[in-house]
């Protein structure tokens, strides 16, 4: 198929999440691999359908807990034993039992950066234009209307036959948005 | 058995609707989203210029103390820690429930934390904001203020004590501000992608697109932000329990008899819930009727609500209890001094009145016509709160004002600063709130449609007649 530089995709809009999920299997059972769909809610099995991995977000989060966790425990070993060493109440200059709420804390807070700043960063947020938001209807995919775009990228596209295809799967409106 | 799970009211019955009314999803946006929109309501500015004066009374209260000294308060020997940390825990706990609303519900799949969970989340941060003002002066310079954490710097020449609790206490609470403060955002970030879809002028467009930074809702992005809701959750489940813990740190590390107890962890962790659960009760009962959501916090949730008041309740009631009994069963002399003065004592006043509000009234929640009651359950609320108030005085004063020797005894009196100041916090408190209810959703609505949704789907698998038609959630 020849390449459309200038197209994003085809949108199909659709009235209920069940059409929407039942016309990403169509799409899927077709051959489309390149494909996006736009709700107002999550969906559930719709990466199912549309073939995408699990989030890799939690190993991003386990490094973020992990160097929460070491800076903690270097923190007080160092501050308390090498920077600074003073014997309060004959108690000793590092432990990990009173040092346990400080790195407990740490813990958390690092893994909370990890969790947001890995969401935006796998998300490609923040990113305040994108070919979707030329859909004329695009305001409805966050309040009652479930999109399906697939994109010109993908090898089965064509502009015309996508778009028939899409129709044939119950859209109630079908646009070519450009990229 | 099966005639009953048939009967469409029996279903009505066992799990009772937590949207009313059966709106589409377009009702569901518009009906969260139109006070954003309509054009300001001359009660809005009323209520500003009320709530914006107290803050204000705040603000040079403040202004006062810091530049004369802490001399202005009524703390001093033996009272050294008075209304401040009094009003501190009592700020820190009200949050408590936001964010045991926003992750522990999460995680236990209660469905009807969806309507309130924005709600109490703000309600958190803006109470950690109250919470957060009182260690900050009370350290006497809050331009030092920064000398509380870890910051290598040239004037003060050493490091923190992390043998102490009260530096846990600075990580746990500044923690647990930062984390509160990204789980709500990131709540918001589908939702302030609503208002900008809905904008109707290039400003308003510009602001909520670059607020919701530039969401999609695309497979991809639910995808991940689930994940990460879910990791948040999971993080801050341990983290409020946390908090409150090493508050009471504060005070069980130390040996002033009636503080040096193993119980005030779960104490305190439970007087949290309770408390905070009370004050989203208060401002919910208001919220919901000024901003005509009533089909999406219904009763259901009001009462699922008062349920937790009154199991936590009930909790700090058999805490209280337990405290008096080891102070018995321990044989400590000084222990046993403490308690029988804290009832009996010249702040007997202030500790009959916590026992009646924090005991007494909410036993009452164990009838449902006066837990489903909303002029009973809201001022009931009050009680809860009043009362709570008092324990943290209670604790404080009563351990505090009759030192080992009978020279040092005394009796903690506030000054007007006190007053004002604790006053004003209430200030600050509800401007943040004004200005919250007027540009943000307050109810997480890609939640709640995507609890619609599941919930219709879970009816579905009902015969029809009891289901109702699987099609009336569809959009319209």
């Amino acid at each position: 198929m020849a390449q459309h530089s200038s197209i994003h995709g085809v949108v199909a809009d659709f009235a209920s999440p069940d059409t929407l999920l039942d016309a990403v299997k169509a799409a899927r059972a077709q051959g489309y691999t390149r494909m996006e769909a736009y709700t107002p809610f999550p969906i559930h099995g719709i990466d199912e359908a549309m073939g995408a991995k699990p989030s890799i977000l939690g190993y991003i989060v386990l490094c973020g807990s992990a160097t929460g966790f070491t800076t903690a425990v270097l923190l007080q070993w160092w501050t308390g034993t090498i920077a600074y060493p003073l014997v309060i109440s004959g108690k000793p200059l590092f432990a990990f039992e009173f040092g346990f709420p400080v790195m407990f804390e740490l813990t958390v807070l690092l893994s909370a950066f990890a969790a947001v700043f890995g969401m935006l960063g796998l998300n490609g947020l923040p990113r305040l234009s994108h070919p979707i938001f030329n859909y004329s209807g695009v305001a409805g995919s966050s309040d009652d209307r479930f999109l399906l775009v697939i994109e010109a990228s993908d090898k089965k596209f064509d502009a015309n036959a996508t778009k028939d295809f899409l129709a044939s799967l119950g859209a109630e409106k079908l646009e070519v948005v450009e990229a | 058995m099966a005639d009953l799970a048939f009967d469409p009211k029996a279903v009505e019955q066992l799990s009772p609707p937590l949207v009313t009314g059966k709106p589409s999803l377009h009702e569901v946006t518009e009906a969260v989203s139109i006070h954003t929109e309509l054009e300001t309501h001359r009660n809005w500015y009323i209520a500003l210029a009320i709530s914006g004066s107290v803050t204000l009374l705040l603000g040079s209260m403040l202004a006062y103390l810091i530049s004369t000294g802490i001399g202005v308060w009524g703390n001093n020997n033996p009272v050294g820690w008075g209304w401040d940390i009094t009003n501190f825990v009592f700020w820190i706990g009200i949050g408590h429930a936001g964010t045991l609303i926003s992750a522990i519900l999460f995680l236990f799949r209660q469905k009807w934390r969806t309507s309130i969970n924005r709600f109490a989340e703000a309600m958190t941060l803006f109470a950690v904001a109250c919470a957060g003002i009182y260690p900050l002066v009370h350290v006497g310079r809050p331009w030092r203020a920064y000398w509380l954490f870890p910051i290598p710097n040239a004037d003060l020449a050493m490091w923190q004590n992390f043998r102490s609790p009260l530096l846990w206490d600075v990580f746990a609470v500044s923690t647990y501000a930062t984390v509160s403060a990204l789980f709500w955002y990131v709540g918001l970030i589908p939702d302030l992608a609503i208002i900008r879809d809905r904008a109707t002028t290039k400003l308003r467009h510009t602001i909520y697109g670059i607020a919701s930074l530039g969401w999609r809702g695309s497979a991809t992005h639910w995808k991940n932000y689930e994940k990460a809701y879910m990791i948040l959750a999971g993080l801050s489940t341990p983290l409020v329990l946390s908090v409150h813990t090493i508050v009471s740190f504060d005070f069980a590390v130390s040996i002033i008899p009636g503080w040096h107890t193993t119980i005030f962890p779960p104490y305190f962790v439970a007087g949290a819930i309770f408390s905070g659960f009370a004050m989203v009760i208060t401002l919910m009962v208001i919220a919901r009727w000024v901003f005509k959501v009533e089909h999406l916090v219904t009763m259901t949730h009001l009462e699922n609500m008062n349920k937790v008041i009154l199991a936590t309740g009930t909790i700090v009631g058999y805490a209280y209890a337990t405290e008096f009994f080891i102070a018995w069963y321990s044989g400590n002399e000084y222990e046993r001094f403490t308690f029988i003065n804290r009832a009996m004592g010249p702040y007997a006043w202030a500790y009959w009145s916590m026992v009646s509000c924090n005991v007494i009234s909410p036993q009452f929640f164990w009838f449902k016509k006066l837990r489903t009651n909303i002029p009973f359950m809201f001022v009931l609320s009050i009680f809860v709160n009043i009362g709570m108030w008092f324990e943290r005085f209670v604790i404080i004063a009563t351990s505090l004002h009759r030192d080992f020797l009978p020279s040092s005894w005394g009796y903690f009196r506030p000054t007007i600063v006190d007053i004002l100041t604790f006053f004003g916090t209430f200030g600050l408190f509800i401007t943040l709130f004004v200005f919250f209810t007027r540009f943000l959703p307050i109810i997480a609505v890609s939640e709640v449609k995507g609890m619609m949704i599941q919930t219709e789907h879970e009816k579905h698998y009902l015969p029809a007649t009891t289901a109702g038609s699987p099609e009336s959630v569809k959009a319209h």
